[in-house]
């Protein structure tokens, strides 16, 4: 019988019942969101449990929306069964002045470059992860540059003037 | 039916004849010319750069029209496009240079031996261009010493051999003490290179 997302959901509910909110489908993949101290127990249940076999991370990223007090920081994983062909996201959501979330990395090694990024773009700390340090950007660099918080453009720059560039 | 071939047709005579290229100042005679020292040498670098093509983003395809045929650098003895820096005379940083690249392109820099010069092509070398941003350098001279900025997003390949040849009066009018001078040691300095 082929993996629905109602399936997907009633195992989910199952196991973690109300832990787990905000159910969604937009265009069709189902999303959900939970705590997340459950990230790691969620992430295992759906690659252990045989019915559901989410044993492939297709993307990790992070987010940032400074207007969610206290849940400003969020990470954001996307899980691929492979045998049915089917994908979901999952979501979790940490406070800004301490982005503590759990590594998923000893799960997916797929993990391991991801979360380097999401910690080098928004400053999520990976609780447990083996190598958590900037992977896209300069070493030297001592700010998250994504994060939603930075003015568009300053307007009293001298290193370049408007007579340059028309601006 | 094969379409007529209109051009070539006419013999077309020279309108101005060939010129060469000016000679240095000096003494000629019957079978001798004598000049200064560094005029010859001056002559022999212009005419022989040897460049580095730094190419990393959308300017680097200008760069290869300027290498083709139509363009040819070629013309101006530097058929010899070199990606070894020790052999190189003229390092062309033709593209964004990130704020990560940046200390690879001063190693690659610092690996040429002197003389050395550096061409900075299109507006992210320049000055970093449209990339207003954190990750991007906000122009090479931050990193290294500039020769000769060519502008344009991408400059045409006409702007680069312009920009070429300014390169060539550079070499051809630098003295040959230069190097060794205490104002040019002071702008290495100024860059943290010995």
């Amino acid at each position: 019988m082929a993996l629905t997302n109602e399936i997907i959901r009633e195992k989910l509910i199952e196991k973690f019942g109300e832990q787990l909110t905000n159910w969604a489908e937009p265009y069709g993949m189902l999303t959900f969101t939970s705590d997340k101290d459950l990230n790691l127990k969620v992430l295992q249940f759906l690659y252990d449990e045989p019915e559901l076999q989410f044993r492939f991370m297709t993307d990790l990223c992070g987010t940032h929306f400074p207007e969610k007090k206290g849940q400003e920081i969020g990470v954001v994983y996307h899980l691929h069964n492979l045998v049915e062909n089917i994908r979901i996201r999952y979501k979790v959501f940490a406070d800004v002045n301490k982005p503590d979330v759990f590594s998923s990395s000893t799960l997916f090694e797929a993990a391991n470059w991801m979360e380097r990024e999401a910690y080098d773009f928004y400053g999520v700390n990976f609780v447990g992860h083996p190598n958590l340090k900037r992977i896209l950007n300069v070493d030297e660099m001592d700010y998250f540059p994504l994060r939603k918080e930075y003015p568009l453009e300053d307007m009293k720059r001298t290193d370049k003037d408007d007579e340059m560039f028309g601006r | 039916m094969a379409r007529p071939v209109q051009y070539n047709l006419t013999n077309k005579p020279l309108e101005t004849p060939i010129s060469y290229a000016a000679s240095p100042d000096g003494f000629s005679g019957e079978g001798f010319f004598a000049t200064k020292l560094s005029d010859v040498v001056g002559l022999a670098r212009k005419n022989s750069i040897w460049p580095l093509p730094f190419a990393t983003s959308c300017c680097g395809i200008e760069f290869m029209a300027l290498m083709a045929s139509h363009y040819d650098l070629a013309r101006f003895g530097s058929e010899r496009v070199s990606f070894s820096p020790r052999q190189c005379d003229l390092l062309m940083v033709i593209g964004t240079i990130a704020k990560k690249m940046g200390p690879v392109l001063k190693q690659v820099y610092l690996q040429m031996a002197e003389p050395r010069w550096v061409l900075a092509m299109g507006a992210c070398a320049s000055s970093g261009g449209i990339f207003d941003t954190y990750s991007v350098l906000q122009g090479i001279d931050q990193v290294i010493p500039v020769d000769v900025y060519v502008p344009g997003c991408p400059p045409r390949p006409e702007a680069i051999l312009d920009g070429f040849m300014r390169v060539q009066d550079l070499v051809a009018n630098e003295s040959l003490r230069r190097r060794h001078s205490d104002r040019y040691k002071e702008l290495m300095e100024s860059y943290g290179i010995q």
